[in-house]
Order: C-alpha cells, then structure tokens, then sequence
C-alpha cells in the first residue's frame, strides 16, 4: 500500500485522541517514494478542458478504521475541477465500481462544488482567501456536496505548493464572469450527441406548444391561456417567453410593468381550482405612481376574483413566512453538523447531536415549507378557492410552494419525466437565479441561498415517508443535488431563461445536453444504477382522490383526516409533519463519513432485496411467455443485476472506498452529565449491604 | 373522583367478562399510556366499578391469583419446550475440552438466582465452584454465556466481586478467573467489562461490592463501560412518557428528545455490547462482563453481544432460546422490575431494562433490515405480554421461584402464541447468513425513538402498517410463486402433449432450484 502510516487509534475505547493535524511520519513516506512515481494515474479531461496548475508528492488523507492514512499522488487543477490523481482505486473490486459517477471521480471536486478552503498552519486551521504571504503544509477542502478533502503539503516542492494553493484559491474564489463558466469551453468542444427520446421526455416549457399541453393535461385550458406576447423578451427579462395567464386578462396588461403584478399560471387542480404566483410591482414613493399601482392591481383583482364563481385567496410569502435570510441562516449551520474533519470530531458532536440539529432550525424549516404547502392544498382541494402566491420576484419561496404542492397533489410529477418537466417548468422558466442563489460566479455571498436544495429536501421527506408514491429513490434527488455544481449541464447555470438564450443562442451555441433535465441521470450513472434510481414501486393508472364531499375550512382536520385514510399513492399524498417525522436526509448530508457507515445495512440492503425479486418475477414471466411461444427451451440465463453475494454499504452507491472496513465503529467520546438525576445516578440498584466493609 | 387511570386489559372467558389491570399509573406509563374512564352512571355502581377494577388490577395485594394461572388458552405448540439448556449448549458445540455442564445447581443451593444447569471451565472443581461463590456477589459466579464456534473465546458472566473498603482478595477467584483465560489456549490477558461507571463501581465498595483490580489479577484487563442504573433509566423513560404523552413535541422535538437521555442510554448499551462481540469476534480475549449483581445490565450485554455474534439468535426460536436463557433463567428480575399484580407504582426496584433490551433490538433491526427473521410486531408482542400477565413467561424473579410455582405446568407460555402463527411475526426480507457478525453503528445519527411503540397510542402519529416498501416485496413474493405454479401447470401440460407422462413430475423440479436460490 502506498505511502500508507497509521496515525492515531486502533479503535479501542482508550485510543488517542486523533485530531485533524496528524501527519504520516516523514519515514513511512520516503520509503515508499519510488513506488509512488510507478503508478501514476492519468488524469482524464473532458472536451474543453484545460490543464491549469499541478503538484506533486502530495498527500491525501483517508478515513479507515478511526485511523488516518496517506496517500501519495498529484493534485492537479483544471478549469473545471480539483483532482487528485493517487493510487487509491486499486483495492475497488469490479461489482461496485459499476456504478460510478461517470464524470466526477472519487478524487473530484469540480470548482462550483468547492464550499470553503482552509489550510494548516503550524497545527491551526484558518480559512484561506486571497493572495497568500504564507503557505499552508496542509489544504482542508470542504465541499458543497460535504465531502471534505485533506491534502498535505509537507513533502511538496515549495514552488509547486505556491502555484497549486494560489491557483486552487483563484479559481474557486475569485469572482468571475457568466461567459467562463466551464459550461461553455465545454459545449463548444463536445460534440452534440444527445439522443432524445421522443415519447418519454422532459417537457421544457420553452415554446408555446409545451404550455398548451400542460393546460390540457391538467384541464386548465378552460380559464387560462398561453401567451406568447414575451417571445424575444420584449416585455421582460425575468419572465420567460411563453407562459400562462387567465383568459379575461388583456395582453396589454402583462406590459404595463413588464410582466410585474400579473397573475401567472401554475398549474389547475382537479375541481378547476388553480395555483398563480405573482411577482411585486416596484417600490415608488411618488403617489401619483402608487395610484396608478394601485388601480392595475385593482383591475387584476377583479379579473381573478369574481364570487361565487372565482374566489381567490393570496398568500404573500414575502412577509408572512420564511425569510431567505432564515434559509441561509440554517442551512449555514446545519451543513456544518456535516462537515467534519475527523473521528474524533464525528463522536465528540454525537452526544449533542439532537440538540445541534435543532439549532440549525433546518428541520423546522422543512416542516414549516411542508406545512405551508398543505395548508395551499387545503385550499385548493377542499375550499375550491385559488390560490395566488405573491413574492417580490416570484422566483424563490413562490418556486418552492409551487412545485411541492404539485408534487403532492398531482401523482405526474412523482413520475421522473414529471418531475423533470416540473422542475423545468416552475424553477427554470420560473427564473430561479441558479446563477446567483449558486453563487456560481463567486459575486455574492449574501446571495447565496439554497432554496433548491431546500425544495429537494421537502421531496425527500415525501419520498422517504410515501416510497410507493414515486417513480423515483431518493438516490435520484442526491445524484439531482450534486448535478447542481456540475457545469456541464446548463440547467441551473443560469439566472433567467432570457439569460441563457443570450448567452447560449446569440453566441450560437447549443449545449449538447439542453435536454439536460434527463441526462444528469440518464447515463450519468451507468446504465444498472437506472434500475436503482427509477423506482420499483407501483404503477396503475393515476386517479385523484375526490374529497370535495366533505368541505373542511380546517387546516388540522384536513390533515387529520387524509392521515387517517389508506393512503392512494397515485391521489393527493400529504407528508407527516409531526416532529418525529422530519428526518435528516442521510443519503445526501451523512454519506461521506465513514462513521456512519453501516455495512451491509440500511434500506439498500431491502431496495437490493426488492430489485432481486423484481428481476426474478420478470424472469419467470419471460419464461412463461417462452411457454406460450415455443414449447420446452429454457431462456439463458440473465445475469443478476446486482450481484446478491455482494453486501452492499449503506452508503451505496456513494462512498465507495470505505467500503473495505469490517471492524466496528466505537464511539469514543464520553458521557454527558446527567445534570439533575446525578443522584439518581449514584444510587446502587438495589441497596443491599454485601458483607463487612 | 370517579376517573380511573391505569391500563385495562380485558378478556373474554366463556360468558364472564373479567377485567384485569396489570397495571397502575407506573406501568401504564411504560406502555406510554393513560387511559380515563368517565363512568355516566349515577350512584354507587361507580364505586363498585372502581373497585373491583383496582382488586383484579393489582391481584396480588388483593390475594387473588394472577391472570396466567387462570388463563385456559390452548395453542397447538407448547412454547414451555422452545427452550432446552443441554440443547443450547450442545449446539454451540458444549461440552468440550475445557467447558463442562454442571448440575451443582440442581437444587439451586450454590446460587438460588441461576438455573439448574451451568457451564464452568473443566479445570474447576466443584469445591473451587463453592469457594468463588462466596467472593461473588449473591454467589453469581462466572459462568460460560457464549463460545466462539472458531476461537473458542468465550463470553463469561457474573456478578461484582466482594471486595470491599479493606479490598479483600479471593485466591479461588483469582484463580478461576485465570483458568477461563487459558480455556482458548491464548496468552492474551482475560478483558473485563464492568458494565458500570466507574464511580459506581467505586462507591459500590462501601457496601462491600467493588471490581477486579489490577492488583489482584494480573492477567484480566478492566474496562467500565459507563451504563447507568436502574434507577436512571427508570426516570429516563418517565421523561419520554412527558414528550409523547398527550402531545407530541413540535419544534422542540429534538431537544426534548436529546433531554430525556433514553437514546444516549440505548447507544451506550450498543457500545458496550459491540465492544464484548468484537473482542470475542477477534479470538483477542475472552470476556467476562459483569455489573452489581449481573441481572440486568449484564444481561443486556451478553444478550446484545450474542445476537451480534451468533446468527442463530436472529431467527424467531433462536430469540426466543436467547430471552429464555440470558434473562429469564440467569435470574433477571422480571417480577421486580414490572411489578406484576403489585399495586406499589412507586417502588424503586422497577425499571424498563428488558424493554431497553427490545430497544437496542429494534434498533439493530432498523439497521440491519434484512439480518433478522422476525419484525417489529414480534418484538412489541413480546412487551406487550411483559406486561400483560396472560402468559407465565415473565413471571417471578428467577428459576427457583417459577419451578416453585410450578409456571410452566400451570400457566401458557407466550412462544406458544408467537410460534403457533409464526407467518405473523416472520420478516419478508429475512436472508439467513451464517457466521455474519453485525456491528450496529452506535452513533445519534442513527439512532431514533421507537414510534411505533412509544407513540403508537397517539392517533396523530400513525405509521404505515405494514411499511410499503415491506408491503410491495410481499406482493411481489406472491407473485412469483403464483407464476412458478403457472409455469408448473404449463410444463405439465406440454409434457403430457409430449405423450411421455412418466417424465412429468421432472419438470417442476427441475425449476424450483433456480427459483429458491435466495430463500
């Protein structure tokens, strides 16, 4: 093994205290140095990408057994990722490497994805930006997927450590502009290869024809319209060039403030009820102005609400519910919980786990969203009433609401395509700026705001208390997450869809992927993941649950009484919003801490049980039809999707390398005081005097 | 006034209704329930009610008997012969060379908690049996648990030894203890788990207890384990009742959660049951794990430790065997720590440590859904019937006692409920691995409240039963035995077209190989 030295504990409970400042020793490395040229690993570039900077002789840090060891190798900086280039990889075993990401490596880390960079100093960890006087011996790489990377730098030529540190810091840090995104050095040296699939596509919303199909698949077409009065973007830049607006409204209207105070379709449910968002008019101070303001609105209004027939009641979610700056608040502190360094780190912050968690109020902010979007579908599903989101852009709370409340009461969009077409319609042609909330270009912190990730979590709590309900796992909405920082996809690069048409079609370009909603999944994976990730469960025909008989104008009676039903999963399907119902998204935030791994263990372990069946009742079925056509010659056997011997990780199909472990995992931190039961605690369990003292 | 709290149970015997409670205020809150009743009559009938209902409730401070010796169920299995000690031991390959059945005990003269029938080191005489029972807390001396098929490491029980303020030394301790060191032929040191703190194990000097010290034994390595007591986890399990009972915290959730300490209790079991598995896993040592007495924490130890190492225990009899022998016949002190028939809620030696037992159960079967051949209603029938009295399974405190009262002639014993509808309780996802040790990941992370049995009162809070996932695969089951019976038919109907009808019945056999290959 190469260059490998254990460093800290064996596990036993009186280890040593390994802190994130242990080093391999220098004579464990130099013995094994002319190994290491040996084995090189190349380093795979994608179309478009270059080369920027390198070093050589550094060591990457791998969790195993609570004990920290080294591997040599280069760590290498391109225009689109960091990778390190060690020999790692060699102890994978062919079952599982099957399903590797097939762009990003384990070693990895694409620019966009970099969260924070600290380095080591004499033992002291400090967060690095900037030109730097001095160099770090180590380079701690946190990552907004969560993986958390550790490079030391102590046998790295001084030269070589200046420019990769320099250059690491640069083009992760720096602010920079739309037109160097990765994206499009990419696009114009790969060759447009993508392969749709006419029948079972993406809807894109990004012609007239898409919108009017969503009207008639969702009956809307009776009270809404399309509109293409913004083609061009002659009306505004945050709208997108076809959308849906009520049919008494006048197109005139629509330009008075460029697309500003207009109602705009969602989507219809059921009983004709429909689901509009409406972004804010600027803010004037000059009354003649707000006069003028104010009898638009009140023109609008009257077109939308018109009792008994159109009731419509708004919700302003700019001033009565969650803030962005609550969002980022706690998401800042929950990924922290996330973010740990080593072991020690891991086992310290276990016993305060529950409290921490809460802390970060993240959980509470899912449950505040998940409870929101209930009460809208209580609205629309049982009060036969509108509703309209009002937001000062329309493009981030209103987004999520939106399309959680279409996720919960319309059984498409729990299909993948749906989903996909979902995502589509209410974020990218919402105008959701990716770009920004991103922070892909490094211009704003402040902006930075995980709305969308937010949403997925929101999703995640539906797909891990309703599995049944979707067409998708929840290894769908992680690999979704990651595809995020992966900018060779243009589908969250943007801020606006007027945005990208300038910046992709009068560059005339075409981003080989621009059916791009499909491919972060389709071929992303290898092709047996698709098995993994479409999901397995049920597949009738969907149907709505029809509750309008029973009237409630109760938000409690309403849950209560859809939680007290037999769930249809092809129907309206509410989430559990009770505190021991919001659970953390382990997939996503836990998979990279060796830790947490529990081996042959978690729901893989029923998922790859269920697939085994699957594929071996459609192989008794092949072979029935077989029967039924030609008498007597058995089928060949197929080969088994996922080999059954193999005991998958519970962090399967992530995290691959700690796979290997088989000793257990001991927790090394102590007890906590038990505060007021101290004399509980000191009490014998039954007083009885045992003999002479 | 005329409310009444407590838990009710009722049965239907021929045309008599009987109400029994087992419960009062104490216990209905392990069950995480409070029931009320508000009674319309007017009158005395209330108080005929009120009391009739605290007689058969709490029979025993009434002198009445206690349910199961009035119970007249018949199942067609008799659960009283699940468990047979020689048979336990001879298929963990007992006796050998070094490990010999003793019948001591028969009369439990030696220690009037243990069983009958013990397993001790070759190489220990009867006398030197007698002679460490004197330096062994109520004469608990260590006995074979557990013997590692390969290594031939062991897991030893017992209880605290008598050591004292002055420290007193045992040379017939001192001795046996280095006799089951060498029983593995390693030349490792003998590692002790003290289930305890090691405050608690100091303190417990004062009243004449105490641990192994390094002193006095020069070949055993001791480490404390940090479990709490039963008094502890009596209050913590109060403080769950509080968060879940009548209304389940909101966004306090997980504060209120972290401050009950039950799940950090739950993961230092874990921990210290992984620790005795993995050293015993590892043929480094044998282990002897004791706390005051060695009923209750030591019980959930070695149980834990077992179910860990031995796949055998994950399957229904296998548990069964497992709570029959580490708990109900080393003398767990179930009439103690329930309560049964006793009307004194308030008293000290109550505690939920079988329930917390069950706990680390579900918790590792949350984490290992597919190592276990029974679900989770199999693990809350079994509390349910812990409380219930309607089977003498848990009754009274320690063999002796129950061969007194004759339980097994005169009561039914709950195995025979489970294992005469064993489908009931059998895990879809059941894929039976021998030798496969599970290490449970004993970390917050992972951990999580039982809400199906801790909140399954509460209606707001209703899990899907069974769980879909779980549902789905079932269905699936049927399915592909309904088209390996279609395929059957259709193989049957094209051989006899072939006009050879002798080599029909080749067919299906020929099928069902591949068919059963996971199963």
């Amino acid at each position: 093994m190469l260059g490998k030295g254990v460093v800290g504990g064996g596990g036993g409970t009186k280890a040593p205290k390994p802190s994130f400042v242990s080093y391999v020793r220098p004579e464990e490395i130099h013995t094994n140095e002319k190994e290491v040229t040996e084995k090189e690993v190349t380093l795979h570039l994608l179309p478009g990408e270059q080369l920027l900077c390198e070093a050589s002789t550094v060591l990457k840090y791998v969790q195993e057994d609570s004990c920290q060891r080294g591997i040599y190798g280069k760590l290498v900086c391109t225009d689109f990722k960091i990778a390190f280039l060690g020999d790692d990889e060699s102890a994978l075993d062919n079952d599982e490497t099957q399903f590797k990401n097939k762009v990003i490596g384990e070693n990895d880390i694409t620019l966009h994805c970099v969260d924070q960079i600290y380095g080591v100093f004499d033992e002291k960890k400090k967060p690095l930006f900037g030109q730097l006087k001095k160099y770090p011996e180590k380079l701690i790489i946190h990552c907004k997927d969560l993986r958390v990377f550790h490079f030391g730098l102590r046998y790295t030529k001084e030269e070589e450590v200046k420019r990769i540190v320099s250059g690491i810091i640069h083009h992760t840090q720096a602010p920079k502009l739309l037109k160097r995104l990765f994206l499009f050095s990419y696009a114009s040296a790969a060759q447009n290869n993508t392969a749709t699939d006419p029948k079972n596509h993406t809807v894109m919303f990004d012609t007239l024809k898409d919108w009017c199909w969503e009207l008639e698949r969702t009956k809307g077409n009776v009270k809404y319209k399309a509109v293409s009065v913004n083609e061009g973007y002659k009306v505004g830049e945050r709208l997108p060039a076809f959308f849906v607006v009520p049919t008494p409204l006048p197109e005139e209207d629509v330009r008075c403030f460029q697309g500003r105070g207009i109602p705009i379709w969602c989507w219809s449910c059921h009983n004709g009820c429909a689901l509009l968002k409406m972004s804010a008019l600027p803010k004037e101070q000059d009354d003649g102005l707000l006069q003028v303001q104010k009898s638009f609105l009140d023109g609008i209004y009257k077109t939308i609400h018109r009792p008994p027939y159109e009731i419509v009641k708004t919700e302003d979610l700019s001033s009565n519910f969650l803030s962005l700056q609550d969002i980022q608040t706690a998401y800042s502190k929950f990924k922290q919980l996330f973010l740990i360094d080593n072991s020690t780190e891991f086992w310290d912050t276990d016993i305060k786990w529950f409290s921490l968690l809460e802390s970060s109020s993240w959980l509470d902010i899912i449950r505040r969203c998940l409870k929101k979007a209930i009460e809208i579908t209580e609205c629309l599903e049982a009060q036969n009433m509108n509703v309209l989101l009002l937001e000062e852009n329309a493009s981030d709370l209103c987004c999520l609401l939106s399309s959680l409340v279409q996720v919960m009461m319309d059984p498409h969009c729990r299909t993948r395509v749906g989903f996909q077409s979902l995502v589509q319609k209410e974020w990218i042609m919402g105008g959701h700026c990716f770009l920004d909330r991103c922070n892909h270009l490094r211009q704003s912190d402040k902006e930075e705001v995980p709305v969308f990730l937010l949403f997925l979590d929101c999703v995640w709590q539906l797909v891990h208390q309703h599995p049944p309900a979707f067409d998708f796992t929840e290894t769908y909405l992680t690999v979704l997450s990651d595809s995020l920082y992966l900018p060779i996809f243009s589908t969250f690069f943007f801020n606006s869809p007027h945005q990208k048409y300038i910046n992709m079609h009068q560059r005339q370009l075409s981003l080989p992927l621009t059916q791009s909603k499909s491919s972060p999944k389709r071929g992303f994976f290898r092709e047996e993941t698709d098995h993994l990730i479409k999901n397995l469960l049920g597949r009738r025909i969907s149907k709505l649950i029809n509750s309008s008989d029973e009237l409630q104008d109760n938000f409690r009676e309403f849950y209560e009484s859809w939680h007290s039903k037999p769930t249809d999963y092809h129907g309206l399907l509410l989430p559990h919003i009770e505190g021991p119902e919001i659970k953390v998204w382990a997939q996503r935030y836990l998979r990279w801490i060796p830790e947490a791994q529990i081996l042959g263990g978690g729901r893989v372990a029923t998922m790859s049980k269920l697939l085994e069946m699957m594929e071996e009742v459609e192989h008794l079925q092949e072979k029935i039809d077989e029967r039924h056509h030609s008498q007597g010659a058995l089928l060949a056997e197929a080969p088994p999707l996922l080999r059954s011997s193999a005991r998958l990780s519970s962090l399967f199909p992530f995290a691959l390398l700690q796979r290997h472990s088989s000793k257990p995992v001991l927790p090394t931190s102590g007890w906590k005081a038990l505060g007021d039961e101290d004399d509980l605690a000191k009490r014998e369990d039954e007083f009885v005097d045992l003999g002479d003292v | 006034m005329s409310l009444l709290r407590g838990l009710l149970g009722m049965e239907l015997i021929g045309t008599s209704v009987r109400l029994f409670l087992d419960f009062q205020e104490k216990l209905a809150s392990l069950d995480m329930r409070n029931l009320r009743f508000a009674l319309k009559q007017e009158g005395h009938s209330r108080r005929d009610m009120f009391e009739t209902l605290t007689r058969y409730a709490f029979p025993l401070a009434h002198s009445l008997p206690i349910f199961a010796f009035l119970n007249e169920e018949k199942f067609n299995v008799d659960g009283w012969t699940v468990y047979n000690p020689v048979e336990e031991y001879r298929r963990q390959g007992l006796p050998n060379h070094h490990w010999r059945i003793t019948f001591i005990n028969k009369c439990y003269e030696l220690c009037d908690t243990y069983p009958a029938l013990l397993v001790v080191p070759y190489r220990a005489s009867d006398d030197d049996l007698r002679r460490v029972a004197t330096f062994r807390s109520r004469n608990r001396i260590p006995v074979l648990s557990w013997i590692h098929p390969e290594n031939k490491t062991v897991i030893v029980r017992c209880s605290q030894p008598l050591v004292g303020m002055s420290g007193k030394r045992n040379k017939d301790d001192e001795k046996y203890l280095d006799v089951i060191r060498e029983t593995n032929r390693q030349i490792s040191k003998l590692t002790i788990y003290d289930a305890r703190p090691n405050v608690n194990a100091v303190a417990n000097k004062a009243t004449g207890g105490g641990y192994e010290s390094d002193d006095a034994y020069h070949n055993a390595e001791l480490f404390f384990l940090d479990i709490h007591n039963i008094h502890v986890m009596r209050e913590s399990l109060k403080k769950v009742k509080d968060i879940v009972y009548p209304n389940v915290e909101e966004s306090h959730w997980l504060s209120s959660l972290e401050s009950t300490h039950w799940l950090e209790h739950i993961k230092l079991v874990l921990t210290g049951a992984i620790q005795v598995a993995d050293k015993v896993s590892s043929g480094k040592s044998s282990v002897l794990v004791h706390c005051s007495d060695g009923w209750d924490r030591t019980a959930q130890l070695t149980s834990l430790a077992m179910l860990m190492l031995d796949s055998f225990y994950r399957s229904i009899e296998g548990f069964e065997i497992l709570v029959q022998k580490e708990w109900i016949s080393f003398g767990h002190k179930f009439a103690s720590r329930i309560g049964h028939g006793d009307k004194n809620h308030a008293d000290a030696d109550r505690s939920p440590i079988f329930l917390q037992f069950i706990d680390c159960v579900w918790q590792m079967s949350k984490q290992f859904p597919t190592a276990f051949e029974f679900n989770e209603r199999f693990l809350i029938t079994i509390l349910d019937h812990l409380y219930s009295c309607r089977f003498g399974t848990f009754l009274y405190n320690c063999e002796s006692a129950r061969e007194k009262q004759k339980v097994t002639e005169r009561t039914v014993s709950l195995w025979s409920l489970i294992n005469s509808n064993k489908d009931k309780f059998k895990n879809p996802f059941y894929t039976k691995e021998i030798n496969r040790v599970l290490y449970p990941v004993a970390s917050m992370r992972h951990l999580e409240l039982w809400v199906n049995y801790y909140i399954r009162w509460n209606p707001r809070i209703k899990q899907q039963q069974p769980n879909p996932v779980e549902q789905r695969y079932v269905e699936l089951l049927a399915l592909r035995d309904e088209y390996i019976q279609r395929l059957e038919e259709l193989q049957l109907a094209s051989s006899a077209k072939l006009s050879d009808p002798s080599t029909s019945p080749s067919g299906p056999s020929q099928m069902m190989p591949h068919v059963h290959t996971h199963f």
